[in-house]
């Protein structure tokens, strides 16, 4: 990561003081604009712990179905209660998301995987799933498959990318610039003190890096303190005493999905981040809700914060693998394979489940446990990034996910 | 390079303290380690009996509350469950402020690292409100009396340990043969103990296993439980009848519970569990791309002694790559924090322990920020190591948030940044933190800009 922060932050400064807001500042703004190489949003949510595929959208049609699930229903849960399509059903925590479906802003992959097959890791299996590499290659890989996609734009920068959160990414790792930012943290600085930071960090890249770019992120908390008067060392320490504290679960993930909007409405064209709790190896009537709802409400809080940019927006939603196909001993589901993938957004061709269905029938089954997985989850993904961004083909089958066999286009764009 | 008494307390300790002077020998850290736990004494925290006790009691008073349900006394009669709640809420605080003091004024430095690489290793965390306060205790009664020991003994009291078998799903999971799922069919098995213990305790993701080795295993595990009252239990009728075949070894026999402990030990005698190990150990301690020479050692030396982990921390405080110059592991943030307190010379007066406000917002809010939530780890795979996972723009800033500001509101004065410098890095001061701390406009300022420094954030 090299960048040249500090000069540019300085002239972010310099135009505030002129009393232009960032926004509007006619000196930042065509400059950006020039440079953004796309109209069209995408963005990653990662789905950590393996969602249960087959519990958010219900194949409530499959003969199988009831045998095999029907305890992992809430007591008196009807299947089909929220029917999609006379076959699969959506969970009732994603209830909030029918008048996306019905408004043709959601679809869904179903039997879908990464190339990631029987260890049934977490952790190997995230990996792959950011790395966007077929499983062979994950220990040399160090990038994000969207950190690729980025390297190959002309014209991309900082702000184009952000992963967003308290977490660190693989998927928006690599040489390409992605500004890291959580919207709690905040950094106040006399200048005294910030020229002294820069000496204590100056020979270690990774510290000086991070503290250019936290300097440049809290430029506009900086600017609500108190316009354009210097901060002094009293301010500096009001400020960093009365230090944000960190919002709960739920908030926190309300607070992610504000702040990609906000940044999405402007220079930003990919955020990235990720939602925990699918590992619902337990209670799974009770714990999946858990994870769900809060997933419902981001696509939601997106939807209604992006305003008129949602028509330009694709969220794709994907998680390291599905769970087995029959619950467990304990109410719940254990490591599978294949998996769900979600997507909603204005620029979505909707209202489809889009799979090569491979039944719930024992033969069906992978290895007599899993969901059969019939389709890549990267080709989906590569079509939706052809159809936004207009890569070529070659170039998500050889850079961004390689080694991915395209296929033939599913239509998930309009 | 080798062995330099300022170092080893940097990079194999807490940090360096104005009170307790650096270790003189890597045979003095050894004996230390050996010796009794001191700040154990001084700084005691309990096992799991008080979290189980306070558990059942704010049970009782929750069942109590039931026949108000719906009427205008509930409110009245859920007060008795808050205050139950208060209580363990304020014996956690406590917890975590010995924890802490335990870092900034133990005379064993090592010991302390070891049991917090040990903890996250065998990761257990609580799902329900009461267990999440208990990976404190949780680790005072399963890791820290074994890390000197032998790697099986600390297998075993981590995998058989109530809140590993709460946190894995383990105390559910019954045999598909069991007397338990004859009764009730719906109940059965859960594999999530038994992978993880292959996948992340021993031989590693990259180990000799299938997934037939975790079903059967996870059946062999069958019955390991556990009571609020009685602790760990071996419940029977969980259990699975007949051998199990795993890694190609029979387990069996009358003796259900020998025989788990059986595997235990055939696992954690294992050369991938070796590799494993070594590994873990050499990254944890001497860098995220650990010297191959010094994992190679650690790995001879575990096998040859069957997991003897002294001898194990000999080879690794005896290697010259562990004591190479040049930019090393970031320190987490309970290390950051642990070892800014040690160089403050924290008092125990001044550790407000019992104010659960202040602690959070001087130390639980700051390490949620910086991305390590005190006893609640991600997943059971633990912390992450990479140095860029803990660096990020936004965890950097919480940080210097807390460098900056904490300080002054521990402790009433602050040392003279130029002693400060000193008394932190000491030999491994750079001349631009010298200079920075001069320049300085004020104690706190000063004091913070060293604790923020590169040199300070690594160790």
């Amino acid at each position: 990561m090299t960048k040249s922060f500090q000069s540019r932050r300085r002239f972010l400064t310099r135009s505030l003081a002129l009393g232009c807001s960032l926004a509007a500042s006619p000196l930042v703004t065509p400059v950006t604009m020039a440079s953004a190489p796309w109209d069209n949003r995408l963005v990653v949510i990662i789905l950590r712990g393996g969602l249960d595929g087959l519990d958010a959208v219900r194949p409530y049609g499959a003969p199988e179905f009831q045998a095999l699930r029907g305890r992992l229903l809430a007591d008196g849960a009807v299947p089909g209660a929220l029917d999609l399509d006379g076959y699969f059903a959506l969970h009732p925590a994603l209830a909030d998301l029918m008048p996306l479906w019905r408004a043709g802003e959601l679809s869904f992959a179903h039997a879908v995987s990464t190339p990631y097959r029987n260890k049934r890791s977490h952790f190997d299996g995230q990996d792959i799933l950011e790395a966007g590499t077929g499983s062979a290659g994950v220990e040399s890989v160090r990038d994000g498959w969207l950190n690729r996609l980025l390297s190959e734009v002309p014209g991309a920068h900082a702000e184009t990318a952000y992963a967003i959160g308290r977490q660190s990414m693989l998927l928006t790792k690599g040489p390409a610039d992605v500004s890291d930012w959580s919207p709690e943290a905040s950094l106040v600085l006399s200048s005294q003190a910030e020229r002294l930071l820069d000496l204590v960090m100056h020979d270690d890249p990774l510290f000086r890096d991070a503290l250019n770019e936290a300097l440049d992120l809290s430029q506009e908390d900086v600017l609500a303190l108190g316009g354009e008067d210097e901060i002094d060392n009293a301010d500096m320490m009001n400020a960093m005493q009365g230090m944000a504290a960190p919002a709960g679960r739920e908030k926190g993930l309300a607070q992610i999905a504000e702040f990609a909007a906000s940044r999405l409405r402007g220079e930003t064209r990919l955020a990235a981040y990720s939602i925990n709790g699918f590992d619902t190896h337990a209670n799974q009537s009770r714990t999946i809700s858990r994870a769900l709802k809060p997933l419902a409400d981001n696509i939601m809080i997106l939807k209604k914060e992006l305003g008129p940019v949602w028509g330009k927006t694709t969220v794709v939603a994907m998680t390291e693998f599905g769970r087995t196909v029959r619950a467990n001993g304990t109410g719940g589901t254990d490591h599978g394979t294949g998996g769900l993938m979600i997507m909603a957004g204005g620029a979505l061709r909707g209202g489809q489940v889009v799979t090569e269905w491979p039944g719930l029938s024992e033969s069906a089954l992978f290895e007599g446990r899993d969901l059969m997985p019939t389709r890549d989850l990267r080709a989906h993904a590569g079509w939706i990034m052809r159809g936004l961004f207009g890569l070529e083909r070659g170039l998500i089958e050889n850079t961004v996910f390689p080694g991915v066999d395209l296929g033939e286009n599913p239509g998930l764009l309009l | 390079m080798r062995f330099t008494p300022d170092r080893a307390a940097i990079r194999f300790g807490c940090g360096l303290s104005p009170r307790h002077p650096a270790p003189g020998s890597v045979e003095d850290m050894l004996t230390t380690l050996t010796g009794p736990d001191r700040a154990a004494q001084e700084f005691p925290i309990p096992g799991m009996k008080p979290v189980f006790e306070m558990a059942l009691r704010e049970r009782k008073a929750r069942h109590a509350t039931r026949p108000f349900k719906g009427t205008d006394q509930y409110e009245a009669a859920f007060e008795k469950v808050k205050i139950e709640r208060r209580a363990m809420r304020e014996m956690a605080s406590v917890w975590f402020g010995q924890a802490l003091m335990r870092r900034a004024q133990t005379p064993d430095g090592f010991r302390e690292r070891l049991v917090s690489f040990w903890s996250d290793h065998f990761t257990a965390a609580g799902k329900v409100l009461f267990l999440k306060f208990a990976p404190v205790t949780y680790a005072e009664e399963a890791i820290r009396p074994h890390v000197a020991g032998r790697f099986k003994d600390l297998l075993r009291a981590a995998v058989t340990h109530p809140l590993m078998l709460h946190y894995l799903d383990q105390a559910k999971s019954v045999g598909p043969q069991s007397r338990v799922a004859k009764r009730n069919p719906k109940r059965g098995l859960n594999e999530n103990l038994a992978r993880e213990l292959l996948e992340l305790h021993t031989l590693g993701v990259g180990g000799p296993y299938t997934q037939s080795d975790v079903r059967q295993l996870a059946e062999l595990l069958a019955g390991l439980s556990f009571t609020h009252v009685d602790g760990f239990v071996f419940a029977k009728d969980q259990a699975d009848p007949g051998d199990k075949t795993v890694l190609g070894k029979h387990y069996g026999g009358r003796d259900r519970l020998a025989a788990i402990y059986t595997v235990l030990d055939d696992l954690a005698a294992h050369p991938a569990t070796a590799r494993h190990i070594a590994l873990k150990l050499a990254t944890h301690f001497a860098g995220d791309a650990p010297d191959a020479a010094l994992v190679g050692a650690l790995e001879r030396r575990f096998l040859d002694t069957g997991g003897d982990l002294l001898a194990v921390y000999q080879v690794m405080l005896e290697h010259p790559a562990s004591w190479a110059d040049g930019p090393r592991n970031v320190k987490q943030p309970i290390d950051f924090i642990g070892s800014s307190l040690r160089a403050l010379d924290l008092q125990p007066r001044q550790m407000p322990k019992k104010k659960v406000a202040q602690m959070r917002k001087f130390f639980h809010s700051p390490l949620v920020m910086m991305g390590q939530t005190w006893g609640q780890p991600a997943g059971p795979d633990g912390w992450p190591e990479a140095d860029e996972d803990w660096i990020t723009p936004q965890r950097l800033a919480a940080r210097l948030q807390w460098a900056m500001a904490t300080p002054l509101r521990l402790r009433r004065t602050l040392p003279d940044p130029r002693d400060f410098v000193e008394i932190a890095l000491g030999s491994e001061a750079p001349e631009q933190v010298r200079f920075a701390a001069r320049a300085a406009e004020s104690r706190p300022e000063g004091v913070g800009v060293v604790l923020s420094s590169a040199a300070f954030q690594r160790m």
